[in-house]
């Protein structure tokens, strides 16, 4: 594609699939690259290490599944922040697990000790009913490990009577309406909920052309 | 990896034997997917299902397709499964991008997907960047096709009858030696990777691809709906020699502020 300069550019495309990159698999890997590629992988690996006062460190072994009836997950700074200041208190919670994981924008490692400022994925368990559980999430989930979080967190709770509550935040800017975002008195709240969920929503809900993306979409 | 959707009193068999598969290719422009919308929209189709893959960024959002306060508080996903029972058509509608190096295994998954519900055949609809083609394809129309030989079997000579153009190969050593030709889809996604996959696996697959540009590509997602049309005749077209307006296809509610907000008056 020329652009008004005459220079030729790569257009980028809405594809997904650069050519480069289809081209590059359609040669025969090697050991090596297969060799590079796991290693690559194993380097992405989410990895959730629970601990439960039951005295069970329970990393791969006992996969009982546990017995959740309410799980609140926060999704980045903001929301993350929202729950340290107004739920969040080592009185009443204990942390019963943390979230090991590597991608090109954080690192986040073992520590429970963890700084606001820090990247870190804690899960809380409230003492006095230990089937509520919480998730403060302010590292950033690579595409290809939102899956994997996914499977590997909720692929330890039981499924019945659970009732999850995903709380995010979006930059103002993104939000698609009829007027300008300028005049949009912010913040405003909006959700997104299944069929099943049978409460009254606190707020409205998000109109279309909206979508959410990312870890609190998966 | 085809999840059901569960379905109350009077549930539909899920089954898809015989159906025609019709999907579109992540491609420049997003024209397939515009056009799968613009089916979705207008036939007004159910949804039966969704799949669960860890293969494309996931998203989440209401109805896409809503047309009152009533329907508008389903929740939509990034691959759907619609039905039309009548017409023997299922669709599928992805809706966001492949994640690196996934798309391989999703083209598998795919494709195995389709044997094991034993679709009649599939009907990928595609784009490609319109700055390569050479002079013959800047003259006539933009709209091509493709079919491996088992759909060629079934369908015989329909394409010939359309008078539709199928697409040229190119030369895979261009200036070198221009007689060894292959199938060069730039800009086209998925789309050569699931055509030569059928062709070696004996599904019968179309492939039906305008050659466009990223911008507003609206009236090419009704172009290539359109060339869909004669063949499928999956609505009514005006007996005339111009083409068929827009005015048939539903646009769906989500086509709103496709360019952006609306302007803050102290702009001006």
């Amino acid at each position: 594609m020329a652009t008004f300069f005459g220079e030729v550019v790569v257009a980028p495309s809405r594809a997904g699939v650069d050519d480069e990159e289809s081209a590059e698999e359609a040669r025969e890997e090697t050991p090596e690259d297969r060799e590079i590629r796991r290693e690559l992988e194993k380097k992405r690996e989410v990895d959730i290490l629970w601990s439960f006062k039951s005295g069970a460190s329970a990393e791969s072994s006992a996969e009982e599944p546990l017995v959740c009836s309410e799980f609140i997950v926060a999704i980045g700074h903001n929301a993350a922040a929202f729950l340290s200041s107004f739920i969040l208190d080592s009185v009443c919670w204990e942390v019963v697990g943390v979230v090991k994981l590597w991608n090109e924008w954080c690192r986040t490692s073992n520590t429970t000790n963890v700084l606001p400022t820090d990247s870190f994925c804690l899960f809380y368990r409230l003492i006095s009913d230990p089937t509520v559980l919480l998730c403060q999430c302010s590292c950033y989930v690579a595409e290809d490990q939102q899956f994997q979080w996914l499977e590997k967190v909720f692929g330890r709770m039981q499924k019945e009577g659970l009732k999850v509550t995903i709380l995010s935040s979006c930059p103002v800017a993104d939000y698609k309406t009829q007027e300008s975002t300028l005049t949009l008195p912010s913040p405003f709240l909006k959700a997104l909920k299944t069929k099943e969920f049978k409460e009254q929503v606190c707020c409205p809900l998000l109109e279309q052309p909206n979508i959410v993306r990312d870890l609190p979409a998966a | 990896m085809f999840a059901p959707c569960e379905r109350g009193e009077g549930s539909v068999s899920c089954g898809f034997e015989g159906f025609t598969l019709l999907m579109p290719a992540v491609s420049v422009g997003n024209v397939g997917q515009l056009a799968i919308d613009l089916v979705i929209s207008t036939l007004n189709m159910t949804k039966v299902g969704y799949f669960y893959t860890d293969c494309l960024v996931p998203m989440v959002g209401n109805n896409p397709y809503a047309t009152a306060e009533e329907n508008s508080m389903e929740l939509s996903i990034n691959a759907e499964v619609y039905s039309l029972p009548s017409k023997k058509l299922v669709v599928l509608q992805i809706r966001s991008p492949f994640i690196k190096n996934k798309y391989r295994p999703f083209c598998q998954t795919l494709l195995s997907w389709v044997k094991s519900s034993k679709c009649a055949r599939v009907i990928l609809l595609s784009s490609s960047h319109a700055y390569q083609r050479d002079d013959e394809q800047l003259l006539g129309t933009p709209l091509r096709y493709l079919v491996t030989p088992d759909l060629e079997k079934a369908v015989g000579g329909l394409m010939q009858e359309l008078n539709w153009k199928e697409m040229e190969k190119v030369a895979a050593y261009p200036g070198i030696n221009n007689t060894e030709k292959v199938l060069h889809i730039p800009g086209g996604g998925i789309t050569k990777l699931l055509f030569t996959e059928s062709c070696s696996k004996g599904i019968q697959m179309a492939v039906l691809l305008k050659f466009c540009s990223e911008g507003d590509n609206i009236p090419d997602a009704f172009a290539l709906v359109n060339y869909l049309n004669e063949w499928l005749q999956l609505i009514k077209g005006e007996v005339s020699a111009v083409p068929y307006t827009s005015s048939q296809w539903k646009i769906p509610s989500s086509w709103r502020l496709l360019f952006g907000n609306g302007l803050p008056p102290a702009l001006f």
